[in-house]
C-alpha cells in the first residue's frame, strides 16, 4: 500500500496536520494498511476542528470504501461502506421514497464520520440523533478482529462507538435504517422572524418534520435575533433537478467577509424572503445541504481559515444563549448565516453531541479576536449547563469538556479496553486529552 | 432500446464512477475484473443506484479461455450491447528494464488482451447494429517517453486498434470512443510525486457519459490534456530526444 504524504487541515482550515494517508479502493486494500498495524481513520474531513486529524502520525482514508451494499425495501434498511456519503445514498434513494433518516448540514459526510459525531439534523426533535438509526456497525478493532457492533447486543461499544471520534476501531461499514419520504423534493415555508423571543417562541411551536432557524448574528437591540424560519417536508412531483455546480477557485483575500460585507449580506438574505413568508419548493439537496453547491466555500474564510461554535444549552438556560447571542452581535465578528435550532434529547453515545434545548452555531474567521470570542462563549456555555459539538471544535479545552460531558470516565473505560495502546488517536483526542483520566 | 455495458477492468475507480453513471441510467451493467469480492460489493452498489441487471463477472486479460462465455453471457441480454474498457497495467520503467519478460504482460493487459475479447464481442454488435465501445487509452500513447515507453506503446497499439474498429463499427451503426485521460486522481496515482491538475474519477466518468451520448470520436480528460499533448507531439524528435519529461 502506497502511503502519500500529506499536508491537511479540518474544513476550518484553521487547524492543520502532517503525515501519511493511505486510501484503500477495496477491502483487500484495507487489509494491507492494517497489516502495518491499525491507524486511525478519516472520511471526506468535514468535521471543522482536529477530529480527523493526525499530525506527525498515520491515518488512513475511507472515502474510497463507499459501495452500498444492499438493501431490504420492506423495512427500509441499507448497508453500506462506511465511506459512502450521506448526500449520494440521499440522491440514489429519495426517488424511490427513502431517505437517511437524519442528514447532517452537508451531504459530503461520510456515514463512518455520522457515526463518529453522531451527528444531528434539521429533524433532531422528531428523529433524534442519527446513530439511533443504526442497527449494527462493523468495527474493525486493533487486534486486527473484526466486529458486528449493536445497541443490543454490545451496549458498552456501541455506546462508545456512537458519537466516539473513531477510538474504538475503524467503522467499515454500517447497517442503518432509512425513512419513508414522500418523493426527492422539498416543500420549505419560509418566514421572517422579527426578533429573539419570537424566533424561540415559533421553533418551539413548529410542527414540521424539519425545522431551522437562520438568524442574523450581526443584528442588534430589537433585531437581536431576527432571521429566517424554515420548515420543510417531503412531497414529490416535477421540479427541475438543479445540478449547477459553483466552486471557490482561490483562497479568498481578508476583506471578503469583513463586517460591512456580512452586514449587507445577511440584510439581503433576511429580505430575500417576503414580510409575509412564503412557500417553495426545492430539490432535496438545496434544503438539506445548501453550501454543498458551493465547493471549497471553506476557501472563503482567507488562508488563515475559519472556527465554527456550537453549543447546546437546556431549555431553561434560553437566557444565557441569548446573552451568548448579544455578546457575538456586539463583538461585530460574526459571519453570515448562524444557525438556532431546537433539540429534543435524542443521543446514542457517551459522547454524543445533544440534548433537549436549543443550539446555535456560528462562524467565525480565525483572528485573535474571534478565539477569544471563543473562549467567552465556552465559558457561558458550561455554566448555562451546556456542552460543545465534537463535530466543530478546534478551541475548546480537556477541562471544560469533562465537565459538560458526565459519560465521558465509561468511555474512557471501554475505549482503554479496545484501544488498549491507544493507537488511535487523533490530534482532536490529544489536545482534550480525552484518553487520560484527568 | 435497453444498454447493457460489460465493464472491463471494473475495479478501478474510473470504472467504478462510470458503472455508477450508466446504472443510474437506468443501463444494465457486467462488471468484469478479477476481484470478485470487490466485484460483488459494486455489483450491488450499481444494483442500489437503478442498473436493470448489475453482474459480477470474471475477466482476466491474461486468460483468452474464459472470453466466449462472457460474450454469450452478453448474447442472452435483449436490446444494444457495449463494452468499456478500463484495463491496463503499468509496471514502473526500472522494474521492466530489469525484467523485460513484463513487457508481454503489459502489452497483454492494456492492449491484446482487451483487443482479443472486442474482437469476439464486436461481430454480435454489429448483427444487432448498434451499441458503443469505450476505450480508456492514456496521453502516455501519444508519444514515447523515457519514464513509461512499454506501457505508453501498449496504449499507442490499443488507441490504434480502436480507431480502426471505429471504422468497421460506424459501418453497422456502432460507435467507439477513445478516450485518454490525463492525471487521474487513482490508486495508481495515490502518493506519486510531480503531479498537477489531477481530476477526480467522477469527472473523467461524466467526460465519458458525455461523449458516449454525443458520439465524440477522441476525448482527452480533462479537455486540457488536447493542447498539452498536442504541444508534446510537436516538439521535434532532436530535441525530444534530449528531454525529460
Amino acid at each position: 500500500m502506497r502511503w502519500k504524504a500529506a499536508e491537511y487541515s479540518g474544513w476550518g482550515r484553521a487547524l492543520w496536520a502532517k503525515g501519511e494517508i493511505a486510501r484503500p479502493e477495496r477491502q483487500r486494500g484495507l487489509d494491507q494498511v492494517f497489516a502495518e498495524g491499525i491507524v486511525p481513520a478519516q472520511g471526506m474531513r468535514r468535521s471543522y476542528g482536529d477530529a480527523g486529524l493526525n499530525d506527525k502520525g498515520r491515518m488512513v482514508d475511507m472515502t474510497r470504501l463507499d459501495r452500498m451494499l444492499g438493501f431490504d425495501p420492506d423495512t427500509g434498511i441499507l448497508d453500506v461502506e462506511s465511506g459512502a456519503r450521506i448526500g449520494t445514498i440521499a440522491a440514489a434513494f429519495a426517488p424511490r421514497g427513502w431517505l437517511p433518516a437524519v442528514m447532517p448540514g452537508t451531504g459530503f459526510a461520510t456515514v463512518g464520520g455520522c457515526i463518529a459525531q453522531d451527528v444531528h439534523g434539521k429533524n433532531h426533535h422528531v428523529a433524534g440523533s442519527f446513530c439511533q438509526h443504526v442497527i449494527s456497525i462493523q468495527l474493525r478493532q486493533p487486534d486486527g478482529q473484526t466486529v458486528t457492533v449493536t445497541p443490543d447486543t454490545t451496549p458498552d461499544l456501541f455506546r462508545a462507538t456512537a458519537g466516539g471520534l473513531g477510538q474504538t476501531g475503524v467503522i467499515v461499514a454500517a447497517r442503518i435504517r432509512l425513512q419513508p419520504c414522500k418523493g426527492d423534493i422539498m416543500m420549505v415555508t419560509e418566514r421572517r422572524v422579527e426578533g429573539w423571543d419570537q424566533h424561540l417562541s415559533l421553533l418551539d411551536a413548529s410542527t414540521a418534520t424539519y425545522t431551522v432557524g437562520w438568524i442574523d448574528a450581526t443584528a442588534m437591540g430589537k433585531a437581536l435575533g431576527r432571521g429566517i424560519l424554515e420548515e420543510g417536508e417531503t412531497n414529490s412531483g416535477l421540479v427541475p433537478q438543479r445540478e449547477k455546480f459553483r466552486k471557490v477557485p482561490f483562497t479568498a483575500p481578508r476583506f471578503a467577509l469583513s463586517k460591512p460585507i456580512v452586514r449587507a449580506f445577511n440584510e439581503a438574505y433576511f429580505r430575500r424572503v417576503p414580510r409575509t413568508g412564503r412557500t417553495v419548493v426545492r430539490p432535496i439537496g438545496d434544503f438539506f445541504f445548501p453550501l454543498d453547491k458551493i465547493h471549497d466555500w471553506n476557501k472563503l474564510y482567507g488562508k488563515h481559515g475559519f472556527h465554527q461554535f456550537q453549543c447546546v444549552v437546556p431549555l431553561s438556560s434560553h437566557p444565557a444563549l441569548r446573552e451568548m447571542l448579544e455578546t457575538i452581535a456586539a463583538s461585530g465578528l460574526a459571519s453570515p448565516l448562524a444557525v438556532l435550532k431546537r433539540m429534543a434529547e435524542g443521543r446514542a453515545g457517551h459522547l454524543s453531541f445533544p440534548m433537549e434545548g436549543y443550539t446555535l452555531a456560528v462562524d467565525f474567521p480565525n483572528r485573535a479576536e474571534a478565539r477569544e470570542l471563543i473562549k467567552r462563549l465556552e465559558d457561558m456555555t458550561l455554566s448555562a449547563g451546556g456542552r460543545l459539538y465534537f463535530a466543530k471544535d478546534s478551541l475548546a479545552r480537556g477541562t471544560d469538556i469533562r465537565a459538560m460531558y458526565p459519560e465521558h470516565q465509561e468511555w474512557l473505560r471501554v475505549v482503554t479496553q479496545a484501544d488498549p495502546e491507544a493507537r488511535l488517536m487523533t490530534d482532536m483526542i490529544r489536545r482534550l486529552k480525552l484518553r487520560s483520566q484527568a | 432500446m435497453t444498454n447493457t455495458w460489460i465493464i472491463l477492468g471494473a475495479t478501478s475507480s474510473m470504472a467504478r464512477a462510470f458503472a455508477r453513471k450508466v446504472a443510474a441510467q437506468g443501463d444494465g451493467v457486467l462488471l468484469a475484473g478479477r476481484d470478485s469480492d470487490d466485484l460483488a460489493a459494486l455489483a450491488s452498489d450499481c444494483h442500489l443506484r437503478g442498473a436493470r441487471i448489475s453482474e459480477a463477472v470474471t475477466f482476466d486479460a491474461r486468460d483468452p479461455e474464459g472470453f466466449a462465455a462472457l460474450v454469450e453471457r452478453l448474447k442472452a441480454e435483449d436490446g444494444l450491447i457495449s463494452a468499456a474498457v478500463f484495463v491496463g497495467s503499468m509496471p514502473e520503467q526500472a522494474l521492466i528494464d530489469a525484467d523485460p519478460a513484463l513487457i508481454d504482460g503489459t502489452v497483454t493487459d492494456s492492449f491484446t488482451g482487451p483487443a482479443r475479447f472486442l474482437h469476439l464481442l464486436v461481430p454480435e454488435m454489429e448483427r444487432r447494429g448498434g451499441g458503443t465501445v469505450v476505450g480508456v487509452g492514456s496521453v502516455a500513447g501519444d508519444r514515447g517517453r523515457i519514464g513509461n515507453y512499454v506501457y505508453g506503446a501498449a496504449k499507442a497499439g490499443f488507441a490504434t486498434y480502436l480507431s480502426g474498429l471505429r471504422n468497421r463499427l460506424t459501418r453497422a451503426g456502432g460507435h467507439v470512443v477513445t478516450v485518454k485521460p490525463g492525471f487521474v486522481d487513482t490508486a495508481m496515482t495515490w502518493g506519486l510525486p510531480g503531479l498537477f491538475l489531477v481530476a477526480s474519477p467522477e469527472n473523467v466518468a461524466d467526460d465519458i457519459a458525455r461523449a458516449v451520448l454525443k458520439g465524440r470520436n477522441v476525448i482527452y480528460t480533462p479537455f486540457f490534456w488536447r493542447y498539452i499533448m498536442l504541444i508534446i507531439r510537436h516538439i521535434p524528435e532532436f530535441i525530444f530526444k534530449k528531454m525529460k519529461i
